[in-house]
């Protein structure tokens, strides 16, 4: 396999569950080296992305591989490793039995004491899981996720329900495996942590793409804001204003999300004298998706 | 000629056997640490181990202690009582487990690993057998100290191996259960089909005491046939029906390796298709 084979790919691939899109004919590649973060509102396929790419389901229509293979195979399983959300892990074995199981699943895995200086699980290794806090926990998921010294390595959501200290000091795990060299795929729905880690950034929404680049580009084009003000203009002059990519009207108010807040507010009060309650403010991730969704959609 | 391009080479046997090899140690290691996480769970252990054992020192020897007869009372109802444990290990261990990894997503983190699926299920039978074997051990012991229990050597490994081996079939429809059932109500469906299956299979009392209509109901329930084994084994039932209740535990074994297999698959199109 030569450098610019991508390890782990997605052509024209489609995911239906019952009668439901999970992903509608995404194309992606990832890898060698480099951290991809799927970034996306819960529900927009990020999951399932990652289930696609480990086997653990099969696409409705399209093509999947790891390795240049199917990734049922035991080979490209040899080959990566994954993090994924678990609701119970058994809990009364200690953490150096999980990753020793694990590590006994890869023929060439990891010695035990690196892989529990990666997951900075240190003095933790003969304590059992279920007496371990949710942040050790996670790291103890990431502990088997690395033991097999995988080339591409999958993280879905490796910090849900973190406070922030313990999500920056996991961060800090992620590199160190990066620094070696590895490809990392991680899902989150959380810019920051998007923007903290990965090299290139696929955002996705509704099970399509809608953004693909890097960390500077994708937040330009996620740095909406939301204006609200009562104002006598109606929804055809609103609309007209350049950087308007949405626009609502709650009680009386118009509530508009823009990609440029300084121009549209100018506009607004040069076109309507009478404007009052103006108001502007950052958006949510998600409401930065939609405008995401809706610019492409105009496009 | 053709022989010699038949045989594989030195190089590739050695790599065969050595995988071979390697895949053995895969299986060892995963039926070790199951083993292991089954026995340190408390409200696992205690009811399955604890019930039979605490059931029988009751109801087959106290109840009856003193009369001329109570030994034989402690004789049969160690048999029955026997084929109630290593059941409900079975039907617990085996049964609930599996729907509890299977749906909060600890099976799929192991089959996002390059493990072997089989060692996953040959791990837990192999569990359920030894943890069987450990009941029949301790049961065996409480009957011969505190219910004057007197069998020959032959008998009690008889009745030892046939209680253990027994489980087989159980681990079967264990399996079709953790298949069928949620997480949450796997346990609560296990006591509702097992409780009123094993009284009416005569674990509890024995089946000549219940009404002549449901003794032919027993002979349609599974572990009817793991008791009178045990019974014959015991020698307190003569043993020409052993091949009968043999083929009736291999059939149910069937049956419900075959809803196991079925259940696998429509949860392989739901989960992984």
């Amino acid at each position: 396999m030569n450098a610019s084979t991508p390890i782990a790919q997605l052509l024209s691939v489609s995911k239906k569950y019952d009668d439901k899109f999970a992903l509608r004919d995404i194309s992606l590649d990832f890898g060698p080296g480099g951290v991809t973060a799927l970034l996306g509102p819960n529900g927009a396929g990020k999951t399932t992305t990652v289930k696609l790419l480990l086997g653990l389901a099969a696409p409705t229509s399209g093509t999947v591989t790891l390795f240049g293979q199917n990734p049922r195979d035991v080979a490209s399983r040899r080959r990566s490793g994954a993090m994924l959300q678990v609701g119970r892990v058994p809990e009364t074995l200690h953490v150096r039995e999980h990753v020793d199981l694990f590590r006994s699943y890869y023929p060439s895995p990891m010695a035990a004491d690196e892989v529990f200086a990666a997951a900075g699980l240190i003095g933790l290794e003969d304590r059992k899981f279920g007496d371990l806090s949710g942040g050790e926990k996670q790291r103890v998921l990431f502990a088997l996720a690395i033991c097999g010294n995988p080339e591409i390595l999958f993280l879905d959501e490796p910090t849900l329900g973190f406070d922030v200290e313990a999500r920056r000091s996991f961060w800090e795990q992620i590199r160190g495996f990066v620094s070696r060299g590895r490809t990392v795929l991680l899902t989150t729905h959380y810019l920051e942590e998007a923007d903290a880690l990965a090299d290139r950034i696929v955002v996705i929404d509704h099970g399509s793409v809608i953004a693909d680049g890097t960390p500077t580009e994708i937040k330009q084009r996620v740095s909406s804001r939301k204006i609200r003000c009562t104002t006598s203009l109606n929804e055809e002059d609103l609309r007209a204003i350049p950087g308007v990519a949405e626009l609502r009207f709650d009680r009386g108010n118009a509530e508009l999300v823009v990609t440029d807040a300084e121009g549209v507010a100018r506009e607004l009060l040069f076109n309507d004298a009478s404007l009052s309650n103006l108001e502007i403010s950052g958006v949510q991730l998600e409401e930065a998706f939609l405008a995401l969704t809706h610019a492409q959609e105009a496009a | 000629m053709t022989g010699a391009i038949a045989m594989p080479s030195p190089a590739e046997s050695a790599i065969s056997s050595t995988s071979r090899a390697w895949l053995f140690r895969v299986y060892l290691t995963e039926a070790r640490y199951e083993l292991r996480k089954q026995l340190r769970i408390p409200a696992f252990m205690i009811p399955t181990i604890g019930f039979p054992i605490m059931f029988y020192v009751l109801f087959g020897i106290l109840v009856h202690f003193g009369p001329s007869n109570s030994h034989l009372v402690a004789t049969y109802t160690l048999a029955t009582y026997g084929a109630f444990g290593v059941i409900s290990i079975a039907l617990f261990a085996l049964g609930v487990g599996v729907a509890v990894e299977r749906g909060q997503g600890w099976l799929a983190v192991k089959r996002a690993s390059p493990m072997p699926l089989p060692a996953y299920f040959v791990a837990k039978y192999l569990t359920t057998l030894a943890i069987s074997l450990m009941l029949m051990l301790l049961i065996c012991a409480v009957g011969a100290v505190f219910g004057h229990v007197r069998l020959s050597p032959g008998h009690w490994i008889t009745l030892i191996v046939t209680e253990t081996l027994g489980a087989i079939p159980f681990c079967a429809m264990g399996l079709a259960i953790g298949y069928l059932a949620g997480p949450n109500s796997a346990a609560a469906i296990v006591n509702i089909i097992y409780m009123p299956m094993a009284f009416f299979s005569g674990l509890f009392i024995p089946v000549e005491m219940l009404p002549r209509f449901l003794q032919g109901v027993a002979v349609a329930l599974p572990p009817y046939h793991l008791a009178r084994l045990a019974l014959e084994a015991v020698g307190i039932e003569p043993a020409s029906h052993a091949l009968g209740h043999v083929a009736a535990l291999l059939g149910f074994g069937i049956l419900f390796t075959a809803i196991a297999v079925i259940a696998y698959r429509r949860d392989e199109g739901r989960t992984y298709g």
